[in-house]
């Protein structure tokens, strides 16, 4: 690990002031702020890992938790907003019997909502593993998540 | 591409890449947006190509992923030059009857094309359509003609030829003088004028000096700036160019939105090409001019599109907000003179530059100058971005370009300014869009996030929908915002769940203003404007949750049913099928009932009815 | 020899050094300001907003920071006005829904007229002033300590929750802490600053537990002296 996250600080010349980029870097490459990571950014840059800790608990893009195998992000923008996005909301989490922003904890499924991924014209959108599902609907959904393995009632006819 | 060393070169280069391309050879521009790559136009890209090699077309006829068109309702979008046909809601496998009937046979496939759904016309070429009829796309419609990630294209339509003239003897402050007479205002919110931001960071004491691109466009329901990166990163170049050629800097950084894969992608592409051009890096031009680029993502951060808190997200810390009593001007990006604007504002720099100011002058208000690009969202016909000119109504924004309210229903409020601004109500539809006009009413400009609402919306649920939005995203490093737009939101929230109480609406109009005056940045200043202007507007929709417990849009949860009317049930057991409680009942070919006491309002079975017989009160 | 200015407060005019801020420049003419998260010792801050004072430029009347703003020549300041007032009650009430016990809360809003707050209470101690953070990063200078979150669950937290790694157990944030919520005790030897204990040194002279053995570790290690020079307490040196 100390290779991988050296060759990381280099990539920005242990300069302090690209550590968002740096954390964004190891987030990526561990899929999630590993902690071990973490200290040993904090040993090379001489950085607090009180500073690090803020950080990573501030962006949204961090997660200092293992994320899931599927991400499934949701877009909770205005336009999609009015177009019934909280009851699509509603419908995963208790699909998938966790609150946005979680992982569940067979670490399959990571859901979060995201403000506006700028496809309104296809409002609602969930984005599965980075493929935009556009027009989404509560059955559209539970096909979705059936696809994926989990155990919905879907609407057969439509 | 070789690199250019002098402006005559970099011109020369410009003709030579004009005259090489013949304006009659058949072009197919396809939108490669990220809205139309939601509807699969990459598959359809590849099958053009595909097509094109197939009938061994290849170098007679051109293949283009452009960038965003605009008119993404109607997506994917695809335009055949040079006979300039518009083809919408694209097959992703027309490809091939598209090269054989129009491209080879110039015959035009009906089918594809945009029916007016007043006149039932169907029509050919793209500015006859009503929905760009109105628009005035002087910065949005070079999306159009240029593959993003191809510098010859930009080249070809005269890009940087503002760099040229620049660089080839104009003064910087003869640069500032031009950008400050157009009366270009800043395209992001704030409103500023870019020329006087221009001329204090020039002035300011201490080097180096940094001028930023805020590329951090959060607010939700708005993606101009993400188009423009995506689909003409080169302009936005150009004009940080030319601005920090004027201020007098030799480093600009460009934050853009950790959400924006395909922004950042391209203007990577974008700088990497320039670079290998010439015309970022030393002695550019050979003006003596170094100037050149650093492209940070944010880090998922609404409040990091605020000047101070994106200068402290790219100095490696949170995205605290400071105190603006000292500008960024005078100290900034590590205590150094700094400028940041815009990512539209950046794009109208070249076309000021080259058409001069005068020009620019001749469109828009009096104090609001050119075009303004909006997204025109939610319940509207024509989703999509429009490019305005400042002065158009809000009528006609609504009705003649974006087609009026979808299933016949009411127009009811248009929230601009995302959660920093307002809504405003059919009493003010005839008002002239400019960025005082706005703030008169209660709203703002804001980015340009322009979300339309018709009668099943309601006003308090927005409200409450933008203060949880802005409780989210609150940096929390001040009282006012961090605690006051909370309780605001409990306060909100009671209302909707028919828990309100009499003195609430008293409150809340206190906590803003306090909220307004108090607030570190703007994010929490303001914070309590979608409250106070929905309350200002619709202060009967309010009364009517918290004396009633009603809702009368029928949106609230907690104070609507669901019911199933008996005259249009015909038993399909649809429902009931998918109803994830079983509170939805019924034996086939008898009339279904729901359960009030079992069901949890997911409005599955309301979306679900082919026969419209599930009923919200 | 520091540039002079002249202002002029509530009516009163005041003479301040360029360069102090208006909260200073106040509380040296005995004008009194309130506030809770600035400290002379650490980098203003602006975060608790109950210092809040109107001010005239020219024509424009607008609320600032009195804790940030520096003085300038001809400024007019109001530290009463209805709109000020406004703010400092919305403040003091919505730091009462977090803390409603401590006497330095409960002064403030007594002399602003708040008897109680009317937002719904849920105890929380902490104000997040910040001057514990601000303390250990800019006096102490060793940052064992810093915010998580951010907005509403934005706390006081050592890194991943557990023993922070950096801390040199001074107790300084305890003290400069205007609510004092961080608990420390000390019993047998070891000193124990919120659930963290912290094994104390014994003077080599007198026997006498005196100072925590990380902090004279740390001063050990700046001032690059070994570590037995410090183990005798002040008294005894």
């Amino acid at each position: 690990m100390k290779t991988r996250v050296k060759k990381i600080i280099d990539k920005y010349h242990s300069d302090k002031g690209f550590l968002v980029p740096i954390l964004q870097d190891v987030q990526k490459e561990y899929n999630y702020l590993n902690r071990e990571a973490l200290n040993l950014v904090s040993a090379f840059l001489e950085v607090p890992i009180s500073q690090l800790y803020e950080l990573g608990t501030f962006y949204k893009a961090f997660s200092l938790k293992p994320r899931g195998r599927h991400e499934m992000k949701l877009c909770t923008g205005t336009a999609c907003h009015v177009r019934g996005v909280p009851l699509m909301k509603d419908n995963i989490e208790r699909i998938l019997q966790i609150q946005a922003g979680e992982t569940t904890p067979d670490l399959e499924f990571t859901f979060e909502t995201v403000n506006c991924l700028g496809a309104c014209a296809l409002g609602p959108i969930l984005v599965v593993d980075g493929e935009y599902h556009g027009n989404l609907s509560i059955s559209k959904t539970n096909r979705i998540l059936k696809k994926l393995g989990k155990k919905v009632k879907i609407d057969e006819e439509s | 591409m070789k690199k250019v060393k002098t402006a005559q070169e970099l011109k020369s280069l410009q003709e030579e890449i004009k005259n090489s391309r013949d304006p009659e050879k058949p072009c197919i521009t396809i939108c490669a947006g990220t809205g139309c790559l939601t509807y699969g136009s990459q598959k359809l890209v590849d099958n053009f190509r595909s097509e094109i090699e197939k009938q061994n077309l290849k170098g007679k006829v051109e293949v283009r992923a452009s960038g965003c068109h605009g008119f993404c309702e109607r997506g994917p979008l695809v335009v055949i030059n040079p006979q300039n046909i518009f083809y919408q809601r694209v097959g992703l496998d027309d490809a091939e009857e598209i090269i054989k009937e129009t491209v080879l046979n110039g015959q035009i496939i009906d089918r594809l094309l945009y029916v007016d759904p007043v006149t039932q016309e169907k029509i050919l070429h793209e500015d006859e359509i009503p929905f760009y009829k109105r628009q005035m796309r002087l910065v949005f419609g070079m999306n159009g003609n240029i593959d993003p990630n191809s510098l010859e294209d930009y080249l070809a339509i005269g890009g940087y030829s503002a760099l040229i003239k620049v660089l080839n003897g104009m003064e910087p402050e003869a640069i500032i003088e031009e950008i400050k007479t157009a009366g270009l205002r800043g395209r992001g919110g704030g409103g500023f004028s870019m020329g006087l931001k221009w001329e204090a960071t020039r002035k300011a004491p201490g080097l180096p000096k940094y001028i930023i691109c805020n590329a951090d466009e959060g607010d939700p329901g708005a993606y101009m700036d993400r188009s423009l990166l995506e689909g003409n990163p080169y302009s936005i170049l150009e004009g940080m160019l030319i601005g920090a050629y004027a201020i007098g800097s030799n480093t600009g950084y460009i934050y853009v939105r950790n959400e924006y894969p395909l922004a950042v992608k391209n203007i990577t592409i974008a700088v990497e090409k320039a670079r290998e051009l010439g015309i970022l890096g030393k002695d550019i031009l050979g003006s003596g001019f170094d100037f050149d680029v650093l492209i940070v993502r944010g880090g998922g951060a609404f409040v990091c599109g605020e000047e101070t808190a994106l200068i402290a997200s790219i100095e490696g810390r949170s995205g605290e907000p400071r105190a603006k009593y000292v500008f960024p001007s005078e100290r900034g990006l590590y205590n150094k003179p700094t400028n940041i604007n815009n990512v539209e504002t950046w794009a109208n720099v070249p076309l000021i530059i080259n058409k001069g100011a005068e020009w620019y002058r001749s469109i828009g208000t009096e104090n609001s100058k050119g075009t303004k690009i909006f997204a025109l969202v939610g319940k509207i016909n024509n989703t999509g971005l429009v490019e305005v000119p400042m002065g158009i109504t809000l009528r006609e924004i609504v009705y003649d370009i974006g087609g009026g309210i979808p299933k016949g229903r009411k127009f009811k409020a248009v929230q601009v300014g995302g959660p920093s601004g307002g809504c405003i109500p059919e009493s003010h539809l005839d008002l002239q869009v400019d960025f005082d006009a706005l703030s008169k009413v209660g709203s703002m400009m804001g980015s340009g996030g322009m979300i339309v609402m018709d009668d099943r919306t309601c006003m308090v649920d927005v409200a409450l929908y933008f203060l949880k939005f802005l409780e989210e995203e609150s940096c929390g490093k001040c009282t006012p915002c961090r605690e006051g737009v909370h309780q605001m939101r409990l306060i909100l929230e009671r209302i909707t769940e028919g828990n309100g109480k009499e003195e609430d609406l008293e409150t809340i109009e206190w906590m803003g203003k306090a909220i307004i005056d108090g607030s570190l940045c703007g994010l929490g200043g303001t914070a309590p404007n979608p409250v106070l202007s929905t309350l200002r507007y619709f202060r009967d929709e309010y009364e009517a949750h918290i004396k009633e417990k009603t809702c009368p849009a029928g949106v609230c949860k907690a104070l609507i049913t669901y019911t199933i009317d008996p005259e249009l049930c015909t038993g399909c057991m649809v429902c009931a099928k998918i109803c994830p409680v079983e509170a939805a009942t019924g034996e086939k070919k008898e009339v279904h009932t729901i359960d009030q006491y079992k069901c949890i309002k997911c409005g599955a079975c309301f979306e679900s009815c082919k026969f419209d017989a599930v009923k919200v009160s | 020899m520091a540039e002079m200015v002249t202002l002029i407060i509530n009516g009163l005019k005041i003479h301040a050094p360029a360069g102090t801020t208006l909260l200073e420049a106040a509380t040296d003419a005995n004008i009194y300001i309130p506030h809770l998260c600035s400290n002379e010792e650490l980098a203003p801050y602006g975060a608790c907003r109950l210092c809040m004072v109107e001010i005239t430029q020219g024509e424009r009347a607008r609320l600032v920071a009195s804790c940030i703003f520096e003085v300038t020549e001809g400024l007019e300041v109001k530290t009463n006005t209805e709109r000020v007032l406004n703010v400092r009650r919305l403040v003091i009430e919505l730091l009462l829904s977090r803390n409603n016990k401590h006497p330095a809360l409960l002064k403030i809003a007594d002399e602003l007229g708040v008897k109680e707050t009317r937002f719904p209470v849920e105890q929380r101690g902490c104000i997040l002033c910040g001057q514990c953070v601000r303390t250990c990063r800019e006096v102490v200078g060793v940052s064992a300590i810093g915010f998580s979150g951010r907005g509403i669950t934005r706390k006081i937290a050592t890194p991943f929750m557990e023993s922070p790694p950096d801390c040199i157990a001074c107790g300084s944030c305890v003290y400069v802490c205007p609510v004092q919520v961080i608990p420390m005790k000390e019993e047998n030897g070891v000193r124990t600053i919120m659930k963290y204990d912290y094994p104390m040194q014994k003077c080599r002279k007198c026997g006498q537990y005196f100072a925590p053995k990380k902090q004279l570790e740390y001063f050990s290690k700046i001032t690059n002296l070994p570590l037995e020079h410090f183990e005798t307490c002040v008294g005894c040196r």
